[in-house]
């Protein structure tokens, strides 16, 4: 199969069917709307689920349940309506299962604006709804890497039994590039016999399963959550990607950036290395784990001078940069919210900026 | 080399499907591409716009302030944009809705009657293809028997609706050349 | 001699936490045995609520799901959806279906999803100690209502069955009571007919049973059915108010 034309949000529902979740529960937002509307159609010819839920707070638990019986299952949203699934989603974690979501994040805070942004970090990284849980989250910057983060979610959510979250933003979801698929169509499932609740007879046992979030002794609640702890401190060990952008010269700034502003950011690069000024670009691809390693290192460049972090934000990631870098460099911040997403001049601007102390 | 061209009109003049078949077609001579549309509200009445970028290398920035071409079809789109486009390029004018030039004399200004040209050749909705033409004749952005086989693909569906669209895209050849 | 009584196959053998005259007992009684006679425990999910309930997993011998408050529909919805060979049913009080589950319940219901409700109405909050319920009748006590339900303040208690009997996606909505032997002979039929239904593909059941809570109503086992019979009973009148034709 070639390359074809098609918009992020609909490369996301195929890419789903490819990767074998024939379930899709949703509730309509914009800017990922598009996706149910793929899915609508798309579902029925292959046989799979979709249905429209009457809420967002009522789709969180029809993944829950879905997940729970043993069946590959994910969602789309956006913002206000991830903020929705957020109690789901605390509780899906807790019962540890494999459930995708699909964050096209919009302005916010509240209602906030329906164009692109990044200002759901904190929500997707940090936490969202209670308890102490983590989503794996992959951040892509293309359609077709878009497409591949979310074949490669159904397998990480099961290999985990943990919700992974793709966070991309409106301009991923609405922007059509070239997208390829694989020819081989499926991953195959994992066992989940143990577990789900997928009836008896199914498994041919006779040991019931149970899935939930209950602890009411301490010390077994206290176990649970050095469980969930263990299989965080293992995606921190074997799951943190990243791309690293002329990192190999002597770089005299270094940029951190994810998704779509990403994007910008290397256009940045390429212009300030044409006038002679070596910036090095890293770019999470897992916003949880971070690459902080990867980062520290980077930072520690011998001709790096400062570390900024180039976000559709406020400032959220730049937190997890400080983090990264230790103090061995200064870390700066630079962003925007509400859609006016900075462009590469403004990018080379904030960058020649931070150097003109030193001329 | 990349190149940018924004296509902006009043939502209904076909403005995202133009773009998407510039993009089919430069996929299909093995370019990098982007399309980008405006979304939201914008889509309702008033100026929408989607950009097409096309590259040799992968494509950086999905955000274009400055495109290299325009397609203006309506008058507002002209005055929001003209001024944006870098010099040397192209501004395709709609003449049938804009009665002014770009005001510039660093870009060519193509004045295209597309309305009437897509009335001529049997149906005015047929005036994004007129326009998309004519940019492709004048511009050589991507192979002319490229584009004509993108908008048989795109319509094959309603094949009944392939001899005005063939003759529209004819149309706009014809007012690129002369 | 032959056996007159047993335990049904489909509950455990652990005591139940339930307080004294709590009918939640004879409730997962008359399920279990329903589950029994059709055959169907290899197969059963049940959904257990948040409430008094939640640990109904612990008396039941079939594949369970434990629900976020309120979302037990939502979650049978996932169920059914993606495995509509399981039979599935959500256990659920009155604070989990009729407040804070509102909107799951009533668009299930109009879905026509093919799961089983069982929906225990003791018009109060049992779990967290006695609090008003969306079911609490006019001038009842409770710890958040200490002077009575005051209507003028928040309206009249609900109907959920006549409520959601005026949905019209066809369903099978019936009110019964587990008060005497001869309403829990009752209440045993309408709760195998609602799995019947289910199990025909026919469509969404609910079986609303009116029940005691003599610990938060501050009564003895004996004072709390007479309550229910007096006070409950009249107000939430006994009967099927939805039948698929």
């Amino acid at each position: 199969m070639g390359k074809i034309l098609m918009k992020g949000n609909e490369a996301i529902g195929e890419a789903a069917i490819r990767a074998g979740c024939l379930n899709y529960f949703a509730y309509p937002i914009t800017p990922q709307s598009e996706v149910a509307e793929y899915l609508a159609k798309r579902m029925p010819e292959v046989g799979g689920v979709f249905l429209q839920g009457e809420s967002e707070v009522a789709v969180g638990y029809m993944l829950f349940g879905a997940a729970g019986a043993g069946e590959r299952v994910f969602t789309t949203s956006s913002s206000p309506g991830i903020s929705l699934m957020s109690e789901a989603i605390s509780y899906i974690a807790a019962a540890q299962l494999p459930v995708v979501f699909v964050n096209i994040i919009r302005g916010g805070p509240g209602l906030g604006g329906i164009l692109p942004s990044q200002g759901d970090y904190f929500q997707a990284t940090k936490g969202g709804g209670h308890g102490d849980y983590h989503l794996l989250v992959l951040a892509p910057a293309s359609v077709q890497e878009t497409a591949e983060m979310v074949m490669m979610a159904f397998p990480l959510a099961e290999k985990y039994r943990n919700p992974v979250m793709i966070l991309g933003d409106g301009l991923i979801g609405q922007m059509m590039e070239p997208v390829e698929f694989p020819e081989q169509l499926r991953t195959a499932p994992s066992d989940k016999s143990g577990w789900a609740t997928s009836g008896m007879a199914t498994r041919g046992s006779r040991q019931r399963n149970l899935v939930k979030s209950l602890f009411l002794d301490p010390e077994a609640l206290n176990n649970q959550n050095l469980l969930l702890k263990s299989k965080y401190d293992q995606m921190r060990r074997e799951e943190v990607r990243y791309e690293a952008y002329n990192l190999d010269g002597d770089y005299r700034v270094l940029i951190v950036s994810y998704g779509t502003m990403s994007r910008v950011c290397r256009t940045a690069v390429d212009n300030l290395k044409a006038e002679g000024l070596e910036v090095g670009l890293l770019r999470p691809q897992t916003l949880f784990p971070f690459p902080l390693e990867a980062i520290r290192a980077a930072a520690g460049g011998p001709a790096c001078q400062a570390v900024i972090s180039i976000e559709m934000s406020m400032g959220q990631m730049v937190e997890d940069v400080e983090r990264a870098v230790c103090g061995i460099r200064p870390v700066h911040w630079y962003g925007k919210c509400g859609g006016d997403v900075p462009t590469p001049e403004e990018v080379m601007d904030v960058v020649r900026g931070l150097l003109d102390g030193d001329r | 080399m990349q190149s940018e061209v924004k296509f902006a009109g009043f939502g209904g003049q076909g403005i995202l499907l133009s773009a998407k078949i510039l993009a089919h077609a430069a996929l299909e001579e093995g370019h990098e591409v982007v399309w980008i549309p405006s979304y939201g509200p914008e889509m309702r009445g008033g100026t929408a716009y989607c950009t097409v970028v096309i590259g040799d290398r992968p494509i950086g920035s999905p955000i274009i302030k400055n495109p290299r071409h325009l397609i203006a079809m309506n008058r507002p789109s002209l005055e929001k944009f003209a001024a944006t486009v870098k010099p040397g390029g192209i501004i395709l004018i709609n003449a049938n809705l804009i009665p002014i030039g770009s005001g510039r004399d660093d870009v060519t200004d193509l004045v295209v009657p597309v309305n009437d040209l897509a009335a001529e050749a049997g149906n005015l909705r047929a005036a994004n293809l007129v326009a998309l033409a004519a940019f492709v004749a004048r511009s050589g952005i991507v192979g002319f028997d490229i584009l004509r086989r993108c908008v048989e693909e795109e319509f094959a569906a309603k094949p009944r609706t392939l001899p005005v669209n063939m003759a529209a895209l004819e149309k706009g050849r014809q007012a690129a050349a002369g | 001699m032959g056996k007159i009584f047993t335990k049904p196959r489909s509950l455990t053998d652990q005591p139940t936490h339930y307080c004294p005259g709590c009918t939640h007992g004879i409730i997962h009684r008359l399920v279990a045995e329903t589950i029994d006679e059709l055959g169907i425990e290899e197969r059963t999910v049940g959904i257990a609520p948040v409430g008094c309930a939640v640990l109904a997993y612990n008396y039941f011998t079939c594949d369970f799901q434990e629900a976020a408050h309120g979302r037990a529909p939502a979650m049978a919805t996932g169920i059914k959806r993606v495995r509509p060979d399981l039979v599935v049913f959500t256990y659920q009080g009155d604070g989990d279906l009729a407040s804070i589950g509102m909107g799951e319940i009533v668009h299930a219901a109009n879905r026509g999803e093919k799961f089983t409700v069982i929906f225990v109405n003791n018009a109060v909050y049992g779990m967290t100690g006695g609090q008003m319920a969306p079911t609490t009748m006019p001038g009842q006590r409770t710890t958040t209502s200490p002077l009575g339900r005051n209507v003028e303040e928040v309206g009249m208690p609900i109907k959920m069955a006549e409520l959601l009997a005026a949905l019209q996606t066809p369903a099978y909505i019936t009110r019964q009571t587990v008060i005497d032997p001869k309403s829990i002979r009752r209440a045993k039929q309408a709760i195998r007919r609602a799995f019947e239904y289910q199990l025909a593909g026919r469509c969404f059941s609910l079986v609303e049973l009116v029940s005691t809570c003599p610990t938060n109503w501050g009564m003895t086992p004996v004072e709390a059915l007479a309550w229910a019979r007096d006070t409950l009973l009249p107000y939430y009148q006994i009967g099927d108010f939805k039948v698929p034709e």
